[in-house]
């Protein structure tokens, strides 16, 4: 099945961290430049999570979309040095899909 | 509603009656899936949304002592420093099964190794660093698989929803439509039959007395 590898895609400064605890790591910058790298990466099968940094993952709903039907590899956004909310504005779409109206979110805003 | 385009018999009608246990059955089962798939998913989102902010937090506590020791190392000492990883994860994957939906199931295997540098030769900004992502390594695969687990459960709602309601608005009316239809086409086929009989007989019976 699919190996057990962790790999981590996004800015170099903070995904150097990364490597540091044994996680692999590939630089990308750009929405366009990583959805090559995750392309690569799911053909290959070995990785069964996938981090990507919420800034470069924004740009990349299609991709993620495609990919979230699937069951490996796990691919999830990660807050960098600041969160832009895009992780959060994931589990919000997955409430809202599941039940129609977000119930988690509302009550504290 | 439509009825659908059967022949008004008696062995369509006992067809069609199967046919509609079976679907008011096959609802009723449908519907108890989505509610306990419902009641799983918040109790996955409600975990998955404590669990992202705790990381959101530690990771960025981590990070910044990360750039900090970044800032004074200079960046190609740092990227020297981590060229060769000593530290390797390894986990394993497996698939675990909620509600007939097949979620990935992480386990950690080992996260081994030390240091990858010399204590002495970088600030100790960057111990703190690294010592902090590591233990945050098991609870950012923990996110993941809340995550995935969270995704399929919604997407497998929203199907099974869909089924639900395509039993509920148009098989089951339908059905009830199109056997409604047959009983009454029979019974006037009954009715049809007795009168012609009285008529018969009272044609004959008038034969009889001339």
């Amino acid at each position: 099945m699919t190996g057990g590898k962790v790999a981590v895609i996004g800015e170099k400064q903070v995904v150097t961290a990364f490597k540091a605890i044994g996680f692999d790591t590939f630089y990308a910058s750009t929405s366009q430049a990583t959805t090559d790298i995750v392309r690569r990466l799911v053909k290959d099968n070995a990785y069964a999570v996938i981090f990507i940094t919420e800034d470069v993952a924004k740009g990349m709903d299609e991709t993620l979309a495609i990919l979230k039907s699937r069951s490996y590899p796990i691919v999830v956004p990660l807050p960098a040095l600041e969160s832009n909310g895009y992780g959060m504005e994931c589990i919000k779409k997955d409430v809202e899909r599941a039940i129609g109206i977000d119930i988690l979110f509302n009550k504290n805003e | 509603m439509s009825r659908l385009n059967v022949n008004p018999t008696r062995m369509e009608l006992r067809r069609l009656k199967t046919r509609l246990k079976t679907a008011v059955r096959g609802h009723k089962l449908l519907k108890d899936k989505s509610d306990e798939m419902i009641r799983q998913f918040i109790s996955f989102a409600k975990q998955n949304k404590t669990l992202r902010e705790e990381i959101e937090g530690e990771l960025r506590d981590a990070l910044k002592f990360f750039m900090l020791a970044g800032a004074v190392m200079g960046e190609e000492n740092i990227e020297q420093i981590f060229s060769m990883p000593s530290m390797s994860i390894s986990i394993s994957t497996g698939i675990k099964n909620i509600m007939g939906v097949d979620v990935p199931n992480l386990e950690i295997l080992s996260t081994d190794g030390s240091l990858p540098y010399a204590i002495t030769s970088v600030p100790s900004d960057m111990d703190t660093a690294i010592l902090k992502l590591n233990s945050l390594a098991e609870k950012l695969l923990r996110l993941a698989e809340i995550e995935k687990t969270c995704n399929m459960l919604a997407r497998e709602i929203e199907k099974n929803r869909r089924r639900v309601n395509a039993l509920e608005f148009v098989m089951i009316p339908q059905l009830n439509e199109t056997i409604k239809y047959i009983m009454m086409k029979l019974d006037e086929n009954e009715r049809s039959t007795i009168i012609r009989l009285m008529k018969v007989k009272s044609l004959l019976d008038k034969q009889e007395k001339a």
